[in-house]
Formats: structure tokens, C-alpha cells, sequence
């Protein structure tokens, strides 16, 4: 049966082509793999390969030719014996091309950004865990790592010092006695390599836990938290989940220098099949840590070195957990709004202190989680209070400010008195020199110089 | 160390040659794997499958010996380059075609393509874009059996050219301290792209490259179907009794392009030519099976169950209908 040589696609943008050279003749017998024609595309000179075998019956279109649309019949190729067409009647090489990939059906630009811009649910008030006892963040985050190690076998801790040394920050002091080696595993300095390792664990089922040293460090490793755990469940169409918490402290230490001082937060909170949260209290650090170990996607937990030793009240219920995603008022107030996260809280809320001196009552909003993000309760706060002001140890350029400011605009824009304005990191590596290093970050007389900007 | 040094670069198979059957079941498999590459070509031709599309041909006889060797619960993970590896693991040509042409009914619904592709069931684990990820990712799968108290072994296969990147080294290192049955199987084509080996890597014996961590590591000829069984079969045994990790450079060439638009100025159309007429991995299986008395129409009916097979996955994949637009936004996290 004679068959139709069409122009091939031989790119992804490839439309149309030229045919430069005829390499087989008319009646030339040609073989599965034999070079037929050279054809130029957008991009460079390719051969054209027979995929059946047969006699080249008829060239339809001379070399020379331009602009020849991908699918144009060019040839025909016939079986031996066989007479020959005239024209491009025969059947073509496979079938009929699809018109569902000519004229794309589904039109992901039609959709909108986000799936039917839900109302927002008001916020739900926050369960009450009953009594607390006082803990450093530092306890909290081990407390959840136990008792996490201890309710699922397929729990287990992996990371530089973590065991024989304790934890280069002491958050796993213990474990190693209490689960042995086989859970609480030491990694030779390979960020790359153990992530890797980790996240294909994870793809099997298995949750581990991976610390990093600090934050800064995952950038060797963000290859995979990124294209392999983020990105598998969707490319897996929804087969391989990856139930995995990547945690470590992040942001600024103290007189370490730039390498070892940046936010990851607007990094990571980036990227869709991530949850990213950023706790500032025990509790927070606790209720976050063990809801991380136990969902089922890949979580970056950002902690803070310098909280690991501030003592915060945490409920001493043995279940206590916090969903990932909801926000927590610290403070209430009725003039401005001002969210923020990690250990900015802390300056939001000596801020608020100063600035209750002055008459003005601030609502400071901990987010807790930064993506998914409790636009919700911060909608909820600006309605109320009708002013925005963000702090963020981070830089100001596409931080997580910005983001939030966003989400007030398009939920509440109506409702604010004012610009909504940003407290952040100096946009410039951190700096070693103590004066300098104060001075690159945010400061309670920031805020507060903020928020009288805008009242 | 000494388990590597001892071991030299042993071409062709030394060990019990495959039986009839054997040999007979891994035509069938290669020639799956080779045709339906060319409908995929095919298929590209007629925009029917779009963006990046790698052809395994040429290759076959590395993933169809290698499979020969596993058992049910031993993990694949790959590269881009991985409907082969698809295929030999038993996922089907259907599933595999509808894939990447971006329908419903591929294996990650449309959403993954040619280099996505995933099956739980058939303990396949991608399908990886990042050249060398899979490495690292692999010896994760072996970390899995181990901290499971299996003997299931996983390959992680990676081509020369992502020898040279780090992480490879660092797995290599992680999976030797641990010991993880990780079989790594470097699939040497001779090129990374445009690259040929010598002018990418210093070592010119990939084989070796695990030797500063006491992998043991053997160089084949990945034409020679008997040959890269007796040697998976060797390396695999060595995982599965707990020894730790074991390398092997395969020997193969693609004929295809590295993609479809590859223009091929880096090699000479004389050297494609030349292997594909004296070291065909196929061509060499039938040759052996016609040499034991096999009739041509005992072949020529797998050619044309083959040939079925591929057309049914094509047609399959071409009145699949798009995935549903409400896809696009599914599965980016599961319900916690
Ligand atoms: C990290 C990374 N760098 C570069 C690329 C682009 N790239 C894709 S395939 C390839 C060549 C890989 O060659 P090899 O490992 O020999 O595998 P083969 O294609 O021969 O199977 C390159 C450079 C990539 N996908 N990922
Ligand atoms: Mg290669």
C-alpha cells in the first residue's frame, strides 16, 4: 500500500521547513534508517530518515523548495511492484494528525489564576490545649521530633551531626540513644547527594526528616526540593506523594556574615507542591514541626537560631499539633495590621508595645505558615483596622511583604486608609561589622516609624 | 578497594549464555522497545507529540538484559531518556504512547511527558529532567529497602555524560558507606548531547570511577544482550546479598539524535551506519536465534504481534482524549 512521506517536525517550534537535498533518487529502494532528504529548520540542518521500508515511488516536492508546512506530503513511498500515484492520495505514513493538538482544547489561559477565586472563609478561632509549661524553642522542636519518631516507624532523621554529636544546634540531643542509628543517621558534608537520597526515600513511602546545618545550606540541595519532591506528585499525576519536612534555622544568625545569613521564606514559599511554615514560639515551633512530619507533602520548616534558647509557654498535651496554614493574632488592635513571621514577631511586638504608649493599638498577625498563606485572617485584620505594614527580616524585592500586600489589595483594597508599606532586611548582603549588621535589619523603631507613617 | 582492582574490563559475556526462550523473549522486548521508538518518531514528525522526546533506539539490549535480572519489588529510576526502561518494567505501550502524546490516559494523566513518566505498580520511579538527579534519588530507593529489611535492589541508570556531575560522586560515596543495594548502570553512548566522552571526562573507564569507594564496577558491551545479562546478573546478586552497591558501563550508541532536533554534526552519519550494520543489539539476537533453528516465521510473527502492539498504542493514544482543563490543578498536594 503506497504511503505518504510527510514533512516531518523535526524541533518543537519547527512550523514549516526547506527541503535542501534529495539524498534517494525516485525508484531507489530505501530501508528503515537510511537518510532520504535534508531538510533545514529553524535551527539547523537535519536528515530525514526512512521509518518503513519500500520504494521511493514519487518526490512530490523538488529540493529547493521553501517554507514547506510540517505534515506537507513530500514523497510516496510505494511496496515493491507496486504502481504509483500520482499525487498525494495515498494514506499517510501514520494517521491523521489529532485536531485536538492543532487547536489546543483546553486553554489553560482562559482559566483563572487561581482556581474560581474562592470567597475567603472567615477565620476560625484557634482550639484551646489547655495548660502550658514553659519550654525554649529548642525543646519544642526536639519534643516533636521524638514524639513524631516514636508514633511512626517510617520516621526517621537525617543530617550533618545530628547523632553521635547531638545536633550541631542541639535540637536532636538524645535521639540517637533512644532510636539508634538506623533512624537518626549522620551524612558526610553531601547536601546535594543526601537530599537526594531522602527525597527518593520519601518517594517510597518513607517520611524523612532532613536537617540542614542552616537553611543557607539547602541551596546546595534545592535542586531537589524543588524539581524532585516538589514537582513529582504532579508530574506523577498524582501517583508518588512525598512526605518529607526539610528544617533547619534560617535568616540571620548574628555576626556570621552574608553566607550564613539570608531568608529562604519568599524562596521556597515560591513554589507550588511545597508547604513552607516559619514558627516563632515553642508552641508554634512544636505544633508546626509534628503537623510537618505528619502531612503528606514535602514541608520546609525555616527556624531560627536565635529563638532556639527563648522559652516560650506550649501546651503540655501529649496530642498537641497546629494545623499548617492558619495564621495566629498575637495581639489584637484596631489601627493598623502588621504581619509577620519567625523571629520578627518579637519586634512586632515590641513595636506595638511602643506604640501603645502613643495611642495607637496594633494587631500583629504571626503568619506561622507562609505557604499555604492565612490570607483569610489577615483580610479579616485590615478590614478591621484599614492599615498594612509587613515585617520581614528578608530582602524587600519580591520578599514575602510583597506578597502579602498583594493579597490585601486584591481582598481588601477597598477597605485600606492607606498604602499598604514594608519593613524588611537592608537590600544588601549582611554585613559583618556589628553596627552595620544592626543596621541592616529591621528594628521595633522601624515599625513603629511605619505605622505612624501611615496613621 | 581490592574487590574493584581485581576486576578488569571484561568485554562479551563470560558466563552461561541465555536459553532459547531467553533469548527468544528478549527479541520480542527489544523490538517493542525499538518500534515503538520509531512510531514515536513518527509520531513527532506529525506534531503529534511535542516539546523533548529522547529515543532509546540502539540502546535496547542494556535495559532488556538488565530487566532479565530483577524480581518482582526491585526499583528502576532513570533519565529523560526512559521509554525503554518503561517498557522492559512491563508498563504498558498504551499508557507509555498516550503519555507522550499529553492525554488522559498516559501514565502521569498528561501531566508528566516523554520525560515524566511514573508507575507505582511497576516500581518505576521516573523519568527524572535533571541530568543526574536519578542518582542521587536511586540510592534513596536502595536507602528504602534496606531501612525496610528487603533484599530488593534498585538500578538508578544514568548516561556518561551525567557521570560527570557531582552528586553522582556523592552517591556513590553515600551508597558504599551504607551499603546500599544500589546496581548504578552508566549507559555509555559515547555522547552527552554533542559531547563525546573524551572530551567531556578525564576518565576515559567509567567503569572505574567507583573504585576510590570500593564499588565494583565491570565495563560490557551493551549490544550483547547475553553479555549484559551475565553481568546483571552478577551485580545484581552482589546488592541483593547486602555487599553494598556495584557498577557497570554498558558500552551502547544511540542512532537517533540525542533529541529530535539534534542536527548531528558532532559524529559521522559512517559511524551510526557501521554499528547499526555490525553490532545491532537486535540484529545480533535474531542472527543467534536463526543459528539455533528458530524458523523465520517464528519471527516474523513476533515482528508482526510487535508491530500490532505499537499501532494499537498509537491509535490508542491518538483518540485519547486531552486531560480534562480541571486537571490543571490537581495534584500538586495531596490531602493532608
Ligand atoms: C542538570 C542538567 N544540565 C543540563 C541538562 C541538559 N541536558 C539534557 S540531556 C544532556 C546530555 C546528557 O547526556 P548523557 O548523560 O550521556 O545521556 P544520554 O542523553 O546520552 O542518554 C544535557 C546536557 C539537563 N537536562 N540537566
Ligand atoms: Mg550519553
Amino acid at each position: 500500500m503506497a504511503t505518504d512521506i510527510l514533512m516531518p517536525a523535526l524541533s518543537p517550534t519547527m512550523t514549516e521547513g526547506a527541503l535542501a537535498r534529495w539524498v534517494k533518487a525516485e525508484g531507489d529502494t530505501v530501508s528503515i534508517g537510511d537518510v532520504l532528504a535534508e531538510i533545514e529548520t529553524d535551527k539547523a540542518t537535519m536528515e530525514v530518515e526512512a521509518v518503513e521500508n519500500g520504494i521511493l515511488g514519487r518526490i512530490l516536492v523538488p529540493e529547493g523548495t521553501q517554507d514547506i508546512a510540517v505534515n506537507t506530503p513530500i514523497a510516496i513511498l510505494v511496496a515493491e511492484g507496486e504502481a504509483v500515484p500520482d499525487a498525494a492520495a495515498a494514506t499517510p505514513a501514520v494517521a491523521e494528525p489529532a485536531t485536538a493538538t492543532e487547536e489546543p482544547a483546553a486553554q489553560p489561559s482562559a482559566a483563572p489564576a487561581t482556581p474560581a477565586a474562592a470567597p475567603l472563609s472567615a477565620p476560625q478561632p484557634e482550639k484551646d490545649w489547655g495548660p502550658t509549661a514553659e519550654i525554649t524553642v529548642r525543646e519544642a522542636l526536639h519534643d516533636a521530633m521524638q514524639a513524631e519518631l516514636r508514633r511512626d516507624p517510617d520516621v526517621f532523621l537525617i543530617g550533618e551531626e545530628v547523632a553521635e554529636y547531638q545536633g550541631a544546634y542541639k535540637i536532636s540531643q538524645g535521639l540517637l540513644a533512644e532510636f539508634g542509628d538506623k533512624r537518626v543517621i549522620d551524612m558526610p558534608i553531601t547536601e546535594h547527594g543526601f537530599t537526594g537520597m531522602a527525597v527518593g526515600a520519601a518517594l517510597t513511602g518513607l517520611k524523612p526528616i532532613v536537617e540542614f546545618m542552616t537553611m543557607n545550606f539547602s541551596m546546595q540541595a534545592i535542586d531537589h526540593i524543588i524539581n524532585s519532591a516538589a514537582k513529582t506528585l504532579y508530574m506523577s499525576g498524582g501517583q508518588m506523594g512525598c512526605p518529607i519536612v526539610f528544617r533547619g534555622p534560617n535568616g540571620a544568625a548574628a555576626r556570621v556574615g552574608a553566607q550564613h545569613s539570608q531568608c529562604y521564606g519568599s524562596w521556597y514559599a515560591h513554589v507550588p507542591g511545597l508547604k513552607v511554615v516559619a514558627p516563632w514560639s515553642s508552641a508554634d515551633a512544636k505544633g508546626l514541626l509534628r503537623a510537618a512530619i505528619r502531612d503528606p507533602n514535602p514541608v520546609i520548616v525555616l527556624e531560627n537560631e536565635i529563638l532556639y534558647g527563648r522559652k516560650f509557654p506550649c501546651p503540655v498535651d501529649e496530642d498537641f499539633i497546629l494545623p499548617i496554614g492558619k495564621a495566629k493574632i498575637e495581639r489584637e488592635g484596631r489601627d493598623v495590621t502588621i504581619v509577620t513571621f519567625s523571629i520578627m514577631v518579637t519586634t512586632a511586638l515590641e513595636a506595638a508595645e511602643e506604640l501603645a504608649q502613643q495611642g495607637i493599638e496594633a494587631e500583629v498577625i504571626n503568619l506561622r505558615s507562609l505557604r499555604p498563606l492565612d490570607t483569610a485572617t489577615i483580610v479579616e485584620s485590615v478590614k478591621k483596622t484599614s492599615r498594612l505594614v509587613t515585617l520581614e527580616e528578608g530582602w524587600p524585592f519580591a520578599g514575602i511583604g510583597a506578597e502579602v500586600a498583594m493579597q490585601v489589595i486584591e481582598h481588601a483594597f477597598d477597605w485600606l486608609d492607606a498604602p499598604p508599606a514594608r519593613v524588611t532586611g537592608v537590600d544588601v548582603p549582611m554585613p559583618f561589622a556589628a553596627n552595620l549588621e544592626k543596621l541592616a535589619l529591621p528594628q521595633p523603631e522601624h515599625v513603629v516609624e511605619a505605622v505612624r507613617r501611615l496613621i | 578497594m581490592a574487590a574493584a582492582q581485581e576486576k578488569t574490563a571484561r568485554v562479551g559475556g563470560n558466563g552461561p549464555s541465555l536459553t532459547r526462550e531467553q533469548f527468544m523473549d528478549a527479541f520480542h522486548e527489544m523490538l517493542l522497545i525499538r518500534r515503538f521508538e520509531e512510531k514515536a518518531g513518527q509520531l513527532y514528525g506529525m506534531g503529534l507529540i511535542g516539546g523533548f522526546c529522547h529515543l532509546y533506539i540502539g540502546q535496547e539490549a542494556v535495559v532488556v538484559g538488565i530487566q532479565m535480572t530483577l524480581k518482582d519489588g526491585d526499583k528502576l529510576i532513570t533519565s529523560y531518556r526512559d521509554h525503554g526502561q518503561m517498557l522492559a518494567a512491563g508498563m504498558t505501550p498504551r499508557g507509555v504512547m498516550a503519555e507522550l502524546t499529553g492525554r488522559a490516559t498516559g501514565y502521569s494523566r498528561g501531566k508528566g511527558g516523554s520525560m515524566h513518566m511514573f508507575s507505582r505498580e511497576k516500581n518505576f520511579y521516573g523519568g527524572h529532567g535533571i541530568v543526574g538527579a536519578q542518582v542521587a534519588l536511586g540510592i534513596g530507593l536502595a536507602f528504602a529497602n534496606k531501612y525496610r529489611g528487603t533484599d530488593e535492589v534498585s538500578v538508578a541508570y544514568f548516561g556518561d555524560g551525567a557521570a560527570n556531575q557531582g552528586q553522582v560522586y556523592e552517591s556513590f560515596n553515600l551508597a558504599a558507606l551504607h551499603k546500599l543495594p544500589c546496581l548504578f548502570i552508566i549507559e555509555n553512548n559515547l555522547y552527552g548531547m554533542g559531547t563525546s566522552v573524551e572530551r567531556a571526562s578525564a576518565s576515559h573507564e567509567l567503569w572505574r570511577n567507583g573504585e576510590p569507594w570500593g564499588i565494583p564496577g565491570r565495563r560490557v558491551d551493551g549490544m550483547d544482550i547475553a553479555a549484559v545479562h551475565e553481568a546483571a546478573a552478577e551485580a545484581v546478586a552482589h546488592c541483593r546479598a547486602g555487599k553494598g552497591p556495584y557498577l557497570l558501563e554498558m558500552m551502547t550508541y544511540r542512532y537517533r539524535g540525542h533529541s529530535m532536533s539534534d542536527p548531528a554534526k558532532y559524529r559521522k552519519r559512517e559511524e551510526v551506519d557501521q554499528i547499526r550494520k555490525t553490532r545491532d543489539p537486535i540484529e545480533h539476537v535474531r542472527q543467534i536465534l536463526l543459528d539455533a533453528g528458530v524458523g523465520e516465521d517464528s519471527l516474523r510473527k513476533i515482528e508482526d504481534d510487535v508491530k500490532a502492539t505499537v499501532n494499537d498504542s498509537a491509535e490508542f493514544a491518538q483518540t485519547s482524549p486531552e486531560p480534562d482543563p480541571a486537571e490543571l490543578y490537581t495534584d500538586v498536594l495531596l490531602e493532608a
